[in-house]
């Protein structure tokens, strides 16, 4: 698939992803990100509004992390997600339209209107869905994996966690049980730098969440999780030898978001000086734009082109979620058995 | 039921339906600390692992929580897992994923999953293993919709539940008290299944209603010899299931008596006792009422070492010989 060296530099000094992916799958990954972003800015609007009860938790300014590892994933693969995680499920093929009607808390939503942001899921295109409880996903994932190897499948399971789960005793032993039986599942630590108001030099004994991997003896990789194609090599190499049966891979992926922690957060622990440099110096979305200006992959037209595709889809999104019923009080209790007791 | 039946104990009983439940089924499988050479602490996975393999008899470490979450990304991902607790207090190092995510993951993701995984606890006094080692916390687990919760009190009712929870699409949770894993009974051959959510009356009485789970329905049928010499018609309901409960057995069987004694082995304060109570309070059988209901839990403390401290933890025979003995003479 390498098309795209129509840039600069050609051959084997291109980055990964322009070497691996054409040109239109590089486009589609723009338009990805910034269905994410705007999904966020959507949500967050329309929490403002009061259209959104609850709370939530956006992933802006770490677009790149959800979109880089996904995009090697095929549609059969599996992920588990965080209450961070309205990027994981986009990236990995979930229709806005039908997340948005979830966060307005109807029936058309993904969960019938049952889970809300925090437990956003699209079982159809692989999401075994995020997580209210930090680490909760990680043995899920291994679990999943499990079935992956029993039933001799190809398909592997990447389960996303925050910097804060790596101090729950779930990640140690999520990790320890998928590395003992090489199954084939990738961790993928989207690091931020803090764990709610704690950083991570505070919470965590180590320098980077990636050594904890020679503890289980399973690969450790550090990247730029703003770098879009950092991030989706990092998850090719992990995948592949997944899927060849050398088992667990450990991804770090250093990003930040621009939010605070959810809607509560005064943002009294970081200074706005950091949050401005990552902001403006190191938005993902902004970075790739330009690498793909630079290697001729798009213009500024089919820049706007995007963006204004994008627009639609998200106006168009919120309008279905608006116009969609509401859950009957009287099936209060439906789903909580598979068979009705 | 015309199958040829045998008599095996509560532990052969298990061991019989999972084997069942695996030679059927390829996506069941055994997870748990030390199932297989071993032969799992109580011997209940015995030699599974010769006929089956440590790829379906699977040693996990002790890793409790991980271990039940891997238990149900494996059952939401379409097998069907037996998990095994060593100790049924070891369920407290996994309530994050049993509580959190099994029981809830259906509901939160609105019917786009189920989560057709088996949890196996060993409970319960009477082996001299303390505080850490002989809880009944199956009124812990009964608090929380999503789950099923069975306490099985005969090897027949072990194997026919065991096979009942493998076929249930809904996590099912097993309450196997230890002293019961050498019991002998009848057992059918080959595949039957014994109703989750279905009370059953161990003996017709006219004069009580005893109601209780587990080991404390044999204690209750003991109590009720006796109790007959001395005039006293006792009927007991084994329990069977604390969640979904069997609520019309119970109500039905004390319309016809008019007395209720609730005998589990739960800490009684809170438990499965008070939520029988709570259900004849609240139902038309409270105007048959002849008394005030009794129950007859667990004490107010963690389980003992000491032997006779540890048996005057649970309600032992005598103990509900005197309070069915009060109850129908109006002591109560």
């Amino acid at each position: 698939m390498a098309q795209a060296t129509a840039g600069k530099e050609t051959g084997a000094n291109l980055p990964f992803i322009y070497r691996e992916y054409s040109p239109e799958q590089l486009r589609q990954a723009l338009h990805k990100m910034y269905l994410i972003r705007r999904f966020e800015e959507g949500a967050e609007d329309s929490y403002t509004r009061g259209l959104i009860h609850g709370t939530m938790h956006l992933s802006i300014g770490q677009e790149a992390s959800a979109m880089g590892i996904c995009m090697p994933l095929t549609l059969d693969d599996q992920i588990t997600s965080t209450h961070r995680g309205h990027g994981h499920c986009i990236a990995k093929g979930a229709e806005v339209a039908k997340m948005f009607a979830e966060f307005f808390g109807k029936t058309t939503g993904y969960c019938r209107g049952r889970g809300g942001s925090m437990h956003i899921a699209d079982v159809t295109t692989g999401n075994l869905g995020a997580n209210g409880i930090v680490g909760g996903g990680l043995p899920i994932a291994v679990g999943a994996a499990l079935t992956a190897k029993r039933t001799k499948s190809e398909r592997v399971v990447v389960s996303f966690f925050g910097d804060g789960a790596n101090n729950e005793g779930a990640f140690h032993e999520a990790l320890n049980m998928a590395s003992i039986w090489k199954l084939p599942v990738i961790f993928v630590c989207e690091n931020n730098g803090y764990g709610m108001s704690t950083s991570t030099a505070r919470s965590t004994a180590v320098a980077n969440i990636a050594d904890r991997a020679s503890a289980y003896a399973m690969p450790g990789v550090i990247v730029d999780g703003n770098n879009l194609s950092e991030v989706a090599e990092a998850s090719h190499e992990a995948v592949k030898r997944a899927r060849a049966g050398e088992g667990p891979t450990l991804i770090e992926s250093k990003t930040y978001r621009h939010r605070g922690h959810s809607k509560s957060d005064r943002n009294r622990y970081r200074t706005k000086e950091e949050i401005e440099d990552w902001m403006t110096n190191r938005d993902p979305i902004m970075l790739y734009e330009t690498q793909l200006q630079e290697f001729g992959v798009i213009d500024q037209a089919g820049i706007e082109g995007i963006r204004e595709a994008v627009r639609q889809e998200i106006a168009d999104a919120i309008e279905f979620a608006k116009t969609s019923p509401s859950p009957e009080i009287a099936n209060l209790e439906r789903y909580v058995y598979t068979e009705p007791l | 039921m015309d199958q040829p039946v045998r008599e095996l104990s509560y532990a052969q009983a298990i061991q019989e339906a999972m084997a069942i439940a695996m030679e059927q089924d390829e996506r069941v499988f055994l997870m748990g600390e030390d199932i297989g050479v071993y032969g799992g602490a109580f011997q209940v996975t015995g030699d599974l692992v010769e006929r089956f393999g440590a790829d379906r008899v699977i040693d996990t470490p002790i890793s409790e929580l991980g271990g039940a979450g891997v238990a149900v990304g494996a059952a939401v991902t379409g097998l069907r897992p037996i998990f095994e607790f060593q100790f049924s207090d070891f369920a407290t190092l996994a309530m994050e994923q049993i509580v959190n995510q099994a029981a809830k993951m259906r509901y939160m993701l609105g019917g786009a999953v189920s989560v057709p995984v088996v949890m196996r606890f060993p409970a319960g006094s009477g082996t001299g293993a303390a505080a850490q080692h002989s809880q009944s916390l199956e009124a812990w687990l009964g608090h929380v919709p999503g789950l099923k919760v069975i306490q099985p009190a005969t090897p027949h009712d072990a194997k026919g539940m065991l096979l009942a929870a493998v076929a249930d699409p809904d996590p099912v949770m097993i309450f196997e008290h230890k002293l019961l894993y050498k019991m002998k009974g009848p057992v059918p051959e080959g595949y039957y299944t014994v109703p989750i959510g279905k009370a059953e009356i161990r003996r017709q009485g006219r004069d009580l209603t005893i109601v209780a789970t587990s080991i404390m329905v044999h204690k209750a049928l003991d109590a009720a010899e006796t109790l007959e010499a001395e005039g006293i018609d006792v009927e007991v309901v084994d329990l069977r299931t604390i969640r979904p409960m069997d609520t019309q057995t119970v109500i039905d069987s004390v319309k016809k008596t008019s007395r209720l004694l609730c005998v589990y082995e739960g800490v009684k304060t809170l438990g499965v006792g008070a939520e029988v109570s709570a259900a004849i309070a609240e139902s038309d059988a409270f105007d048959f009422l002849d008394a005030p209901i009794v129950r007859l839990g667990g004490a107010e403390t963690p389980i003992p070492y000491n032997p006779e401290l540890e048996k005057a933890t649970v309600p032992q025979v005598p103990d509900i010989i005197k309070a069915a003995r009060d109850l129908v003479s109006g002591r109560r």
